[in-house]
């Protein structure tokens, strides 16, 4: 699906600040791909990287970014660098960007914001054919045909980023990148996201990439996990693995850090930052 | 008023108007609660779903939101009303600190954070020059680890969001108060860095002898942390006790069902393997674990600084 080869990306015009140091992976057919590490870790990065927004000054100084998608209507196989991915956006790859809660437009309703995106393929039928089809999709996940006519300050921060991920699935994308898109939502909702993320890509058996920092999401639902540190991948390999068998350190600490339930409750006070 | 609880709530309600200016239906977001914090030192954790009313109970001891029914009393005094023994406003902000979510608006962009610190002291009267301030801001940022010097000129860009986290609570502590109220503090805050806050905390309440309300979603921080834990829902109180007694063994099925939403590490959803089922995914978590790498780069990455 993608391949990243040795890819160095940063940001800035004049001078280059690096954020993801000579980074290589795979993003496989039919998987969930974890990508966990902490803020400034370069995981964004490398997200938008993959993605081929390059408007926010992103820059690949070396290494490449390639991907391989095949059309299901036509099986006409494209493959091109990052860079060229634009026109297949909220078509073949759909990106949940950080922060959803407030990408949608205030002064629209959402159902106007779902279509505004849509490949021109899927307006063919009409527009009451297409609000059918979109009310369908989203009863499929328990969404009531009524959000469509909601603006999104009368949903819920949880209905919102629902709302967001089912759009990002509506055209059955071949890829799907999101970034932290359960972060500052209660359990509760979370949970109800991250299943209907996994039962989407169970359905489509399409790539997910979820990026978070939270190693409990993912332990629940990715297959494969990949850490970052400090702009570079530390480890990589199946998530089950990954926990049962840490290898650097950084992974281990990451891990021994998690609270726990049950169990040992006494507190260890750490040394404050030098 | 040696011995005197911290605080007692009691039957505490705040209810919003909603719909039409006439008519329309009242809306209780805090209904009736009542809890205590003893005199001695120790968290008392609010748990519970956005919504849950858990962020209006820490208004109304902040004095941000009026209740509208019940009483708060802090050290045996009343926090509003007309009574002769109500706690002025200094006073307050000495004995009652905030600590909210999000570092980064608790400051502003365009000013050094030493010089919020710094006004922190002389605004409570806990200095009465510049450099008394400097002290008293110097005494607080050592108790978290950090000092005057190093954040001295920085503004909060300049910070890691758990460094101004840290800051935040130094604020809180310079005049030395009795409680703090932190609302949501480390779900901003990165998974790596959440427990040396909370631990600081702990540290907060052992060496300092001040008590804590801390209000979040996140139960297992709650559990690690707390003396005590209210779970709340829809505006109630749905359980209270010993974090121990209520994790180990919850009575109420709300509880148990913010426990299973929990991504614990160790134990998989159930809906999950549904899910797998559903769609005749076989676990590829079972598939051989060859592929499964360390990158050891020339340079080595060291861990950061514990």
């Amino acid at each position: 699906m993608i391949t990243v080869d040795k890819v160095t990306v940063g940001y800035g015009t004049t001078g280059f600040i690096k954020a993801v140091d000579e980074v290589s992976l795979t993003i496989n057919d039919n998987e969930i791909l974890g990508i966990a590490g902490e803020s400034g870790s370069g995981k964004s990065t490398l997200m938008r990287a993959v993605y081929g927004d390059f408007s926010t000054g992103l820059r690949i100084q070396s290494g490449t970014v390639t991907g391989r998608f095949e059309d299901a209507r036509t099986g006409k196989v494209i493959e091109a660098p990052s860079s060229q991915f634009a026109p297949l956006w909220w078509d073949q790859l759909s990106y949940i960007p950080q922060g959803s809660m407030s990408v949608l437009n205030p002064l629209m309703k959402i159902e106007a914001q779902v279509v505004d995106g849509l490949p021109a393929r899927e307006r063919q039928g009409g527009s009451r054919a297409l609000r059918q089809r979109i009310a369908e999709f989203l009863a499929g996940f328990g969404l009531e045909e009524t959000v469509l006519d909601a603006y999104p300050h009368q949903l819920s921060g949880g209905m919102r980023q629902r709302v967001l991920v089912a759009i990002a699935a509506f055209v059955n994308p071949r890829l799907i990148l999101a970034d932290e898109p359960t972060t500052a939502l209660d359990v509760v909702v979370q949970k109800k996201i991250l299943l209907m993320m996994v039962e989407i890509q169970r359905r489509q058996r399409n790539s997910l990439v979820l990026v978070s920092h939270d190693l409990g999401v993912h332990y629940q639902i990715t297959d494969r996990l990949v850490i970052m540190y400090q702009g570079r991948i530390v480890e990589q390999g199946p998530t089950a693995e990954v926990f049962a068998n840490p290898q650097h350190d950084y992974t281990k600490n990451l891990i021994a850090s998690l609270p726990r339930l049950h169990g040992k409750r006494a507190v260890e006070v750490v040394g404050a930052p030098a | 008023m040696t011995g005197a609880p911290i605080l007692e709530v009691q039957n505490l309600t705040r209810a919003y108007r909603k719909g039409g200016l006439f008519g329309g239906s009242s809306f209780k977001a805090v209904d009736d609660v009542s809890f205590t914090l003893p005199a001695e030192p120790q968290v008392f954790s609010i748990v519970g779903e956005s919504g849950s009313g858990k962020t209006t109970i820490a208004r109304m001891i902040l004095r941000l939101v009026e209740p509208s029914e019940g009483s708060i009393r802090l050290l045996g005094r009343p926090l509003s009303g007309k009574s002769s023994d109500r706690i002025d406003n200094t006073e307050f902000r000495r004995l009652v600190q905030p600590i909210f979510q999000n570092p980064f608006e608790a400051f502003s962009a365009y000013l050094p954070v030493e010089f919020y610190l710094r006004r922190t002291a002389l605004n409570l009267k806990i200095a009465r020059t510049d450099a008394q301030a400097v002290e008293a801001t110097d005494l607080a940022l050592k108790s978290v680890g950090l000092s005057y010097e190093r954040i001295r000129g920085k503004y909060i860009r300049q910070f890691s969001g758990g460094e101004l986290q840290r800051i935040s609570v130094a604020r809180a502590l310079i005049p030395k108060p009795k409680l703090i109220v932190a609302d949501e503090p480390v779900s901003m805050v990165d998974a790596s860095l959440r427990m040396s806050i909370v631990n600081l905390f702990r540290q907060i309440v052992e060496e300092q002898g001040v008590s804590f309300i801390y209000i979040t979603h996140d139960l297992s921080t709650a559990y690690y942390l707390s003396d005590q834990v209210s779970i709340m829902n829809t505006g109630r109180v749905v359980e209270s006790g010993a974090p121990t007694r209520i994790l180990d063994n919850p009575t109420q099925a709300y509880t148990r069902e913010l426990m299973a939403a929990i991504p614990t590490v160790g134990q998989r959803w159930g809906e999950l393997a549904e899910i797998d089922r559903k769609f005749g995914y076989a676990d590829t978590r079972q598939k051989s674990a060859s592929t499964h790498q360390t990158i050891n780069h020339n340079a080595q990455c060291d861990r950061r600084k514990p």
